[in-house]
């Protein structure tokens, strides 16, 4: 399935977010199961399967980091989260010092300030490696694209290390 | 779990007429029913002119009954007297006893997953107990109506996992209701304020019922809700506010041990009075007999009553900031507070909800009473009176769905929050050489363990063609519907095999016991239950019918061959010729055919409609 046609947007890692609004909002309008509650059985699940498809869709376009993996499926690259190792030194050695300052959070004097700079440091980080997706995905040659594979692969730990700061924060923000 | 597909009854032969459609709010403590009449959504009264009909229904010999008379009974006869039911919905009897250890009820010990409850000598399950809840105000409906019902909008709680969700549609299907959807409450809530003054912006909806609580933050724009995030507690209400001054008198008279049921219901009844007495004055007394007999008098102040619910209303705060940040908003971007609920009546309840968002709660529609006239609303619109609406509802899953991994840990597949439908697939294999099947342990909850998530199936797929281990690719598809319900398909990949899956809700009904009820409830039935299910495959071959041809003349020539619509028009005079007999399973077997002949047909101009409507051009409606 590919989401850029389904929203009728041309296939980019910069998009009219606008655009991608106002589409989502008329597909919903011809799809949601809610338009179909008097209709057949067969024609509900069709509706239902194609709502399915644009919440997904909407989801997946909406943020950049599933944007570019998505974008990378469609040129048939394989990402492999799991089976590839990193190979990048300096950066798993960052990872590394940003988890031990995870774990010493909860020490330093005043917790949430301590995972708050922690998060602004990722956060930036972050941003610059979704920057450099962006120059890389406007090519198309083979090379281009693994290394994009390879941001892909390393903005996935950013952001799972920040959703663990978030976790960290929740705890101790008296949820 | 979806598991069932019944003929629904109640359709309407005359497609062009106004159809009678409702909202019903099926209430822990009271239930109503509304409908839109002229334009108007409102509530449906009784013969004496009551809206609320409470949710109490009393067991006596072989009659039952349902509402006030029934809740007079509740503390004469607590044993065979049902009250808020709504709790033991989807739940387990292990469930039920620890959260509320004090029932007067004689359960079914022999039936720990889908409670039994022994009354008057006969034994009744809560769907079973909340279908006539529900029975009692379609007839209400019908009654004051002077027709059949279309459809029925039921609400639930947004919180509400997928064995309540289920139970509620149960319990409405078995009450002989068409259920057009399962809408949440807070969503109702929304409805109607949003259509009342047209607002744009977010608003929270807080709604705090007697035994459930929900938090909703919604979007509304241009007649379009959607919920940003749902959070709360289904076990958090009323009903723990009255449990508490129930301790409190206790703990003030020295009443120890065990008191009799009769002195237990005369205690909630006592402590509910006070709680609504201090709603208005600042001090409340109440006196009863002991199980001695002896007069006992006591008194309450406001401030006490304050401090023994501060606990319980600041973890509904907590809840909301929760819902705030999964919505990714601040406090200050909530342009209004709306409140739902009996419990939202407390004083205090709305001076900590209104300091807590820093704005004025909404009050101006009876909080009893808004849920049901949002779900007539919506009703209305889905039954097809207002073809042209605009309005939509986006909602969300409340609850994270995963299903069991190695080491008695949860794999989140579809996160909460997710707006809904929502289709997410996983691939499974096989870790033996020639295995044939395999077990999957559906789960839902925010938790790692599975311990401490909510069970709600398991699934084994058979069929599985043997091969070596780690060969079989088994996609699992989790389907969750506009309802909230969940749906799993599973295929095995290389093959092509579709996996054969056999569902046993943890808790709750299973699909025999449904369909079981369903028939013992057809037989009861006055009317010949043959020939109501005949009319409606005859009406439902006339709508298959009379869709696919308008289908044709708009799109057929455009979207398929000559061949391809004789193909479609050779199916259609079958289905014409089989909907004029009476032979039920014919029709049946026609409609499934006129499906099939018209399959890649309705799925080209679905995509047609789609591509027509964003490249600009206007398509009124599919």
């Amino acid at each position: 399935m590919n989401y850029f046609a389904l929203f009728n947007l041309t296939p980019s890692f910069v998009i009219d977010t606008t655009a991608l609004a106002a589409s989502y909002q008329q597909l919903q309008k011809l799809t949601h199961p809610d338009k179909f509650a008097t209709a057949s059985e067969r024609d509900k699940l069709i509706a239902l399967q194609k709502n399915a498809q644009v919440n997904d869709g909407y989801q997946v376009l909406k943020r950049p980091l599933s944007r570019a993996e998505h974008m990378l499926e469609l040129r048939g690259v394989e990402l492999q989260h799991e089976q590839k190792t990193m190979q990048d030194g300096t950066f798993l050695m960052q990872q590394m010092e940003w988890r031990e300052q995870l774990d010493d959070a909860q020490h330093a004097v005043d917790p949430l300030i301590a995972l708050e700079e922690l998060d602004d440091e990722v956060a930036g980080n972050s941003k610059a490696l979704i920057d450099e997706l962006g120059t890389l995905l406007e090519q198309t040659n083979d090379a281009a694209n693994e290394s994009a594979a390879n941001l892909v692969r390393k903005l996935k730990f950013l952001f799972k290390l920040r959703h663990e700061i978030e976790l960290k924060e929740d705890a101790l923000s008296d949820f | 779990m979806a598991l069932l597909q019944i003929a629904e009854p109640g359709l309407s032969a005359a497609p062009h007429q106004r159809k009678l459609a409702v909202g019903i709010d099926l209430g822990t403590t009271n239930s109503l029913v509304a409908t839109v009449r002229s334009g108007q959504a409102e509530t449906l009264g009784d013969d004496n002119n009551q809206h609320l009909l409470p949710s109490v229904v009393s067991y006596k010999g072989g009659s039952v009954i349902v509402g006030e008379q029934a809740k007079r009974d509740a503390s004469l006869d607590p044993t065979n007297t049902v009250v808020s039911v709504k709790r033991f919905l989807g739940r387990s009897l292990n469930d039920i006893r620890s959260s509320y250890p004090n029932l007067p009820y004689d359960f079914d010990e022999l039936s720990p997953n889908s409670p039994l409850l022994n009354v008057n000598g006969r034994q009744v399950n809560p769907v079973q107990v909340s279908a006539e809840i529900l029975t009692a105000l379609r007839l209400r409906a019908e009654q004051s109506l002077g027709e059949e019902l279309s459809g029925a909008v039921v609400t639930v709680p947004a919180y509400f996992d997928d064995a309540q969700r289920q139970g509620t549609k149960d319990a409405a299907q078995l009450a002989g209701l068409k259920v057009l959807r399962l809408l949440n409450e807070p969503t109702a809530a929304a409805i109607a304020y949003g259509l009342d003054s047209a607002q744009e912006g977010v608003i929270a909806v807080y709604d705090l019922g007697g035994g459930t609580f929900d938090i909703s933050i919604l979007r509304l724009s241009k007649g379009v809700f959607e919920v940003l995030a749902t959070g709360g507690d289904s076990a958090l209400g009323g009903d723990d506010f009255d449990l508490a001054i129930v301790s409190y008198f206790r703990e003030q008279l020295s009443l120890e041990g065990t008191l009799s049921k009769r002195l237990h219901r005369v205690l909630l009844d006592k402590a509910k009075f006070a709680k609504e007495t201090l709603s208005d004055v600042s001090s409340a007394s109440i006196t009863f007999l002991d199980d001695e007999q002896q007069t006992r008098e006591l008194s309450i102040t406001r401030a006490a009553f304050e401090g023994l619910i501060a606990a319980l209303v600041k973890n509904t705060l907590r809840a909301c900031r929760r819902a705030l940040k999964d919505a990714e908003l601040d406090k200050d971007e909530v342009l209004q507070v709306v409140m739902v609920g009996g419990s939202t009546r407390v004083p205090y309840v709305r001076e900590q909800v209104g300091g807590f968002f820093d704005r004025e709660p909404l009050t101006s529609i009876d909080p009893d009473k808004v849920v049901a006239i949002g779900a007539s609303i919506q009703a209305d619109i889905l039954v097809g009176n207002k073809p042209d609406g605009e309005m939509l509802l986006l909602d969300v899953l409340p609850l994270s769905l995963g299903i069991e991994t190695m080491g008695g840990l949860v794999e989140k597949i579809i996160h909460r929050n997710t707006t809904i439908p929502v289709a997410k697939a996983q691939e499974f294999t096989t870790f033996k050489d020639g295995q044939t099947a395999m077990m999957v342990h559906v789960l839902q909850g925010e938790r790692e363990l599975v311990d401490d998530c909510r069970s709600l199936a398991k699934f084994t797929l058979h069929g599985i063609p043997p091969m070596a281990a780690g060969a079989a690719h088994i996609r699992v598809t989790f389907q969750v519907d506009a309802d909230g319900l969940l749906n799993v398909m599973a295929m095995e990949k290389s093959s092509g095999v579709q996996a054969e899956i056999q569902v046993k809700p943890s808790y709750g009904l299973d699909e025999t016991q449904i369909s079981d009820m369903l028939k013992a409830s057809m037989q009861n039935a006055t009317g010949d239950m043959q020939a109501r299910m005949l009319k409606e495959q005859q009406v439902e071959a006339a709508r298959v019918h009379e869709a696919l041809q308008a289908a044709l003349r708009a799109d057929g020539e455009v979207l398929l061959s000559a061949s391809e619509i004789d193909v479609i028009q050779a199916s259609l005079q079958v289905l014409n010729a089989a909907g004029k007999n009476d032979d039920i399973d014919d029709i049946k077997q026609a409609i499934a055919a006129a499906d099939a002949a018209s399959q890649i047909f309705a799925e080209k101009r679905m995509d047609h409609s789609i591509k027509k409507a964003l490249a600009g051009h206007t398509v009124d409606s599919i």
